[in-house]
């Protein structure tokens, strides 16, 4: 159990790749899981999974760019630090 | 004397000739009983007078010492550089911290942190769980004793810190003769910290992914999360000094308490009104909400566990 805060940022980096890596069209439309699933109606109660989709989504839209320079350096600092 | 009582840059002005004029100690002598005598008369005049004089007053005294318009210049030009900087810093911090936010969560005094440290050991009494709230803003801590808070948990946090020092500290291990040394400290320090952060994010998930509509904000479950650092602290303290069917029973009571504690203060917030109220309606939505704020409050007891069973051996 002995966390540094180091590790929380890896584990934190290591699972917004995770998400980010998720493809629209060859993966999550085969299951289910597309963009265009999430949309359902226009109803008052979006719903657990309308909502999952749309984290999803956003999480790869919005980190696309920054996840480049995090892991970047990240994979820098490793290969120097160990 | 007559001078201006107008504005207090009149009155300035009014004081500046005399000064370049004299130079020498004179300066010092008639500058304050001038000044004081301007104080006096002018006790009538509004409250900004007399404050415009006395900081004139004592730029006066500074002034006097330095005795050079070219270092008055430069002082009167870094205080306003100061002041300047000092509010982009504090623009900047509050787009981050919500600083008076985070005032509110201060504003404590003996009697409640008395009286919630009570109700987070015996919450089985409290009748009314209801935060008051006073023209859509929750009452201050300080006098509803239902509002969450963060003196308690912070205090709690570094307490509990210094309490697994002292039981790394005082026993013995067949290795070293003592299992203390500050690398450990630190390392229980950011070991419970980062599960309080995972424990406030996954929180937050949870509460985003189901869409529920309440005003917990992200303090709010950082000081929910933080009250079960008092449980964990009794349960220490009386197991290193009693031994460890003390520290398990005190353990066992205070985990109960604090599951009371969290699910009858977030069922007001988190599940709807009628619900919160006892009578089951029997909605997925409803459903789910209970389910979170059970396996929020059941998940309390298991950090508890994990966080100090390694110190007490």
């Amino acid at each position: 159990m002995a966390f540094t805060l180091y590790s929380l940022i890896q584990a934190a980096i290591l699972c917004v790749n995770a998400v980010a890596v998720l493809h629209e069209e060859r993966f999550l439309s085969k299951i289910g899981w597309g963009a265009d699933h999430g949309i359902g109606g226009f109803g008052d109660e979006p719903g657990i999974k309308s909502q999952l989709l749309n984290l999803i989504r956003s999480v790869r839209t919005v980190m696309r760019v920054p996840l480049i320079a995090v892991n970047s350096v990240t994979i820098v600092l490793l290969l120097l630090f160990g | 004397m007559d001078h201006s009582f107008a504005t207090p840059s009149g009155f300035r002005q009014r004081k500046l000739p005399p000064r370049m004029r004299m130079r020498g100690s004179a300066a010092d002598m008639t500058d304050p009983s001038q000044l004081f005598e301007d104080t006096s008369t002018s006790s009538g005049s509004p409250g900004m007078e007399y404050r415009a004089s006395e900081t004139q007053s004592a730029g006066f005294t500074a002034q006097s010492l330095l005795s050079d318009p070219m270092s008055n210049l430069a002082m009167a030009y870094g205080s306003s550089l100061a002041t300047q900087g000092k509010d982009m810093v504090d623009k900047r911090l509050y787009q981050f911290i919500p600083i008076s936010k985070l005032k509110y969560y201060f504003a404590v005094d003996t009697m409640y942190v008395g009286k919630k440290l009570g109700l987070l050991v015996f919450p089985y009494m409290h009748e009314n769980w209801e935060v008051r709230y006073q023209q859509d803003t929750p009452v201050a801590p300080r006098f509803d004793i239902n509002a969450p808070d963060l003196y308690i948990p912070a205090m709690a946090f570094l307490t509990y810190i210094l309490v697994a020092g002292l039981a790394l500290g005082t026993q013995n291990s067949f290795i070293f003769l003592h299992r203390f040394s500050p690398e450990i400290l630190g390392m229980q320090a950011s070991s419970a910290l980062i599960w309080l952060i995972i424990e406030v994010g996954v929180t937050l998930l949870s509460l985003y992914i189901m869409t529920v509509n309440t005003d917990l904000t992200t303090i709010d479950l950082i000081a929910f999360s933080g009250y079960k650092y008092v449980g964990m602290i009794i349960g220490v303290l009386s197991g290193l000094i009693f031994g460890r069917i003390c520290y398990y029973l005190m353990l066992l009571w205070c985990c109960i308490a604090i599951v009371v504690f969290m699910v009858r203060s977030l069922r007001l917030k988190i599940l709807s009104e009628a619900a919160a109220e006892g009578k089951l309606i029997r909605g997925s939505k409803n459903q789910l909400r209970m389910y979170l704020t059970i396996t929020i409050a059941v998940v309390q007891p298991i950090f508890m566990y994990f966080l100090t069973y390694h110190l007490v051996r």
